[in-house]
């Protein structure tokens, strides 16, 4: 590692222009529309929180925001439980077809969603889904298992083999190993994997707004209808936007000590 | 450079404690040039600690060290001239040995030809001048090790070379291979060379002198044969040897000791060890033969045949302890007389050796 | 590394995952190849097209073709020109972070934070950021003299996309290559300093190397996400000005949902598909040989 004065001013320099447009936002959030067109300031002459409580009172953008969160949380929950024994398969044994299966998984963790937004919604309407939390939550399904798989498997390889073998001497059965032995063990790892199937829904959204109309409208779109209405409203548009950072800020707080390893995907 | 001293050197890698948890607790000690040492002694005893003190790794949180006479206590590792080998090898992966050879003498300036003819030089020693054009990256463990010990040894100043457990992931079948030409090398170059280990054949092999550690401590400088003969700790006497030296717990006064009901004459007069001491008396297994000229009765419990020798384990009154069969000897269970050559019998006070007096 | 034992019953295992990638993927993919192969007079009524669609979208002379080479080539030389920025810039600050200490997990949350920002509020952001009237970046820009309008100016929107990309995805370069560095064991900087190895030297000759897989790594994921880019230059430019920002993915959308093209669509889809799998199946490739290489 560099040592010295030169990394310092440059990391700092750097973390200064990451921040800055976040801090612009968060700038924008305080003002009113007429204070922002009436000139530029670097901080709110008269900060005002009355986009905030425009938002919390508004039955419109709390329910967008219950979807949203609804739509994360129960994805994140389907793709690792359903991702835990199939990485756990593809870690311990091999079978026929595991390296066809792995690489097609892996093609889903990049498919591009612009592909699959007219079909997932001819799809999701054909199953009566469409315009609910679930359509999305499913739907995002198809990145989001593959990368739960991907980065499970990696922290299931480390864990040695005769843990495994010892469980089956001793006489447990398959379940209740994996629940009360093998589970335990990879707990960060189930807990970096949650974090990214959270990050990856929370911020994907072609499929979000295309698969839904009125009930089940993320905040996405409720901002989206912010631009039709009297000019711009930047005001309002900027406190929606530092809303929506809250939940990731809070995601990786509680998993700020695994984030390295975590990007690592155990592969490095 | 003739010799590196170190003067009241200790270290602690935390701030106010105590000296007694100290990783490495105060040494005073010269090292010569030429000759080879040995540290040794478990995990944990405070060898790495010293070894990366000497290289400049670790500045020492008291003392000093001189090269000849020259304060280099806050000088850096690069300007110390010490080459250092690893557990395991630190090679350049996109250099051939050569490259890696020469990369040393490169970043130091030295002109094409030199570097050429001291690289050649070197490989020859080490026996790599056949892989000098190959990437270094796809060889075995073994060469790669004697590839980092040449980037040491290229350099015709290099005042001391300071081994860390080099032969960890060498396969054991290479190991002494790899021994011999260590030592092989320390006879061509006569450089000062400091071996850290925790394999007491690798030290005793290895070493003209060997530094016995445990928990941060210095317990014995000497040679070998000295260690063997003569510990001056009862942890050397255990460590060093297999098996290690026996301890049997014993009373001591003047130059009679009593050991479970019996006495044995001792060759030197030792004063009376303070209230509340601990007595033991120290024999190597070597030292101490089943032979009907003893006077110490013992009960035989077990005879283990290892070809060459034979280990005899028999029972001093509560004490268990091993002792040499002699090779035509009958075998048998029962009862049976130890015989201890008294020279080799030591008493330990408080684990530490006393000298006593002639008789 | 021990064999694996053979269990097809593993299969029990995996079936969970395969059902549910089957469902989101290979079935709405089997409408596509279907629309892909039909033409419509309109009012369900369909007729067999055969490759039609397919060889008008792939020859830059019609229409469609010369649309989809157009995006294509918007695509390919984004992804370059992102790439060429943020795989240097985010090795960069990577060998700037501190090996240890509690201000590496603050650098890192922070600059964990704008890839969890949802990507249109990322678009939302740099709307605001990037006018000339109430954003910083555009009042610097211009007040500096530069001629800079992200909604009107071709060059500038182009730029303005750039730059929205590397604010937002160099953290992931930055990660990846801080955590291949934190994987260098102390002793090779140690033997470097004993070798008396300039700084240069240690990055070219250790760093670099020990880097390779993780910079392949870093390059193939950001190539394809480059590849895929959709909302943040929808909302910023709507895909302008003119056609000036107009991804393959804006394209595809706009000729699915907004017109009735879906034979076109359909091909183009496919086609997108199948560069996107044919650059995973290179990825793959090339991962797996590193990881064979690191084992052997």
């Amino acid at each position: 590692m560099r040592r010295g004065v030169v990394p310092k001013i440059l990391l700092a320099i750097y973390l200064v222009a990451l921040l800055l447009p976040i801090y612009w936002l968060i700038n924008m959030s305080l003002r009113t529309n007429e204070d922002i067109m009436s000139g530029l300031t670097f901080w709110p002459r008269h900060p005002s929180f009355e986009k905030y409580s425009a938002i919390f009172n508004d039955p419109t953008w709390v329910h967008a925001f219950a979807v949203s969160l609804a739509y994360v949380v129960i994805n994140t929950v389907i793709s690792v439980t359903v991702a835990l024994p199939a990485a756990y398969a593809f870690n311990r044994y091999r079978f026929v077809g595991d390296k066809h299966l792995f690489f097609w998984l892996l093609t889903n963790l990049m498919a591009p969603a612009s592909v699959y937004a007219m079909p997932f919604f001819n799809l999701y309407y054909a199953l009566g889904l469409f315009d609910s939390v679930w359509a999305v939550a499913l739907a995002h399904c198809l990145f989001n298992v593959p990368l739960a798989v991907w980065i499970l498997e990696g922290f299931i390889g480390g864990v040695p083999r005769e843990i495994d073998e010892t469980a089956a001497i001793d006489g447990y059965s398959f379940p209740r190993f994996f629940v009360r032995i093998f589970l335990p063990l990879i707990a960060n790892g189930v807990g970096v994997t949650a974090f990214f199937c959270f990050m990856f829904s929370w911020v994907e959204q072609l499929l979000a707004t295309t698969l839904t109309a009125t009930e089940a409208l993320p905040f996405a779109a409720v901002m989206t209808r912010s631009y039709s209405a009297s000019g711009m409203d930047w005001s309002l548009l900027a406190a929606a936007g530092v809303l929506t950072m809250i939940p990731g800020a809070i995601v990786i707080w509680f998993v700020r000590n695994h984030i390295a390893k975590g990007f690592a995907l155990g592969r490095v | 450079m003739a010799r590196i001293t170190l003067d009241g050197v200790a270290h602690s890698y935390q701030t106010d404690s105590a000296e007694t948890t100290y990783a490495l607790r105060r040494l005073d000690h010269v090292w010569r040039q030429g000759r080879a040492y040995a540290l040794l002694g478990p995990s944990g005893c405070g060898k790495t600690t010293l070894l990366n003190i000497i290289s400049g790794l670790i500045t020492p949180s008291s003392g000093r060290i001189l090269f000849d006479d020259k304060d280099v206590t806050a000088l850096p590792t690069e300007k110390r001239n010490i080459a250092q080998v690893f557990q395991f090898p630190v090679i350049y992966d996109t250099m051939t040995v050569a490259q890696n050879l020469a990369f040393p003498l490169k970043n130091r300036g030295v002109e094409r030809g030199a570097i050429e003819r001291r690289v050649r030089e070197i490989a020859e020693l080490l026996d790599l001048t056949k892989d000098l054009g190959r990437p270094a990256r796809g060889l075995t463990a073994d060469a790669k090790q004697k590839i980092s010990l040449g980037r040491g040894l290229v350099r015709p100043d290099v005042a001391a070379v300071l081994f860390d457990e080099p032969l960890t992931v060498i396969d054991p079948s290479l190991k002494w291979e790899l021994r011999s030409k260590l030592k092989a090398v320390h006879r061509a170059l006569d450089v000062l060379m400091i071996y850290v280990t925790h394999d007491q054949i690798e030290a005793l092999t290895f070493a003209d002198e060997v530094v016995v550690m445990k928990d941060g401590r210095v317990l014995q400088i000497a040679t070998p044969g000295q260690l063997f003969d003569e510990p001056d700790h009862t942890f050397v006497g255990y460590f060093i040897g297999s098996p290690g030296m026996n301890l049997v717990e014993a009373e001591v006064d003047g130059a009679t000791a009593r050991v479970a009901g019996q006495t044995i004459q001792l060759a030197r007069r030792y004063p009376k060890p303070p209230a509340g001491s601990s007595v033991r008396l120290g024999f190597r297994p070597d030292y101490a033969r089943l032979s009907s000229e003893g006077v110490l009765k013992v009960q035989v419990q077990k005879i283990d045949d290892l070809g060459r020798r034979r280990l005899a384990r028999v029972k001093l009154g509560p004490h268990e302890i091993f002792a040499t069969v002699p090779n035509d000897a009958p075998i048998n269970d029962g009862m049976a007389n130890l015989a201890i050559k008294p020279e080799r019998l030591f008493v330990y006070v408080n684990d530490e050796r006393v000298a006593g007096e002639p008789s | 590394m021990t064999d694996k034992p053979i269990n097809n019953r593993a299969w029990l295992l995996v079936a969970p995952v395969l059902a549910f990638v089957l469902f989101s993927a290979l079935l709405p993919m089997m409408t596509v190849v279907n629309y892909s192969v039909q033409d419509t007079m309109g009012a369900n009524n369909f007729f067999w097209n055969g490759d039609g669609w397919f060889r008008a979208v792939l020859d830059p002379s019609t229409e469609s073709g010369q649309r989809f080479a157009d995006a294509l080539f918007r695509n390919l030389s984004f992804s370059f020109v992102a790439l060429l920025i943020e795989v240097p810039l985010g090795v960069a600050i990577a060998l700037c972070l501190p090996r240890r200490g509690w201000v590496v997990g603050l650098c890192l949350v922070i600059m964990a934070l704008p890839m969890l920002i949802p990507w249109n509020v990322v678009g939302t952001i740099w709307q605001i950021f990037a006018r000339a009237d109430i954003g910083l970046f555009g009042a610097t820009l211009t007040g500096l003299g530069l001629h800079y309008n992200d909604t009107q100016d071709p060059v500038s929107a182009w730029c303005t996309i750039v730059v929205i990309d590397v604010w937002h995805w160099t953290p992931l370069v930055i990660l990846l290559s801080y955590a291949g560095l934190r994987a260098i064991s102390d002793a090779y900087y140690q033997a470097a300093k004993i070798d008396g190895a300039s700084r240069w030297a240690v990055f070219v000759n250790i760093e670099l190397p020990k880097l390779r897989k993780v910079l392949v790594l870093a390059i193939l994921l950001r190539f394809m996400q480059t590849f895929m880019i959709y909302t943040e230059p929808f909302v910023v430019t709507g895909g302008g000005p003119g056609s000036a920002t107009t991804f393959l993915s804006i394209d595809l959308v706009k000729i699915a949902l907004g017109q009735v093209d879906l034979g076109a669509a359909a091909a183009m889809s496919l086609i997108y598909n199948l560069i996107t799998i044919t650059l995973c199946w290179i990825f793959y490739t090339i991962m797996t040989q590193l990881d064979r290489r690191r084992d052997a």
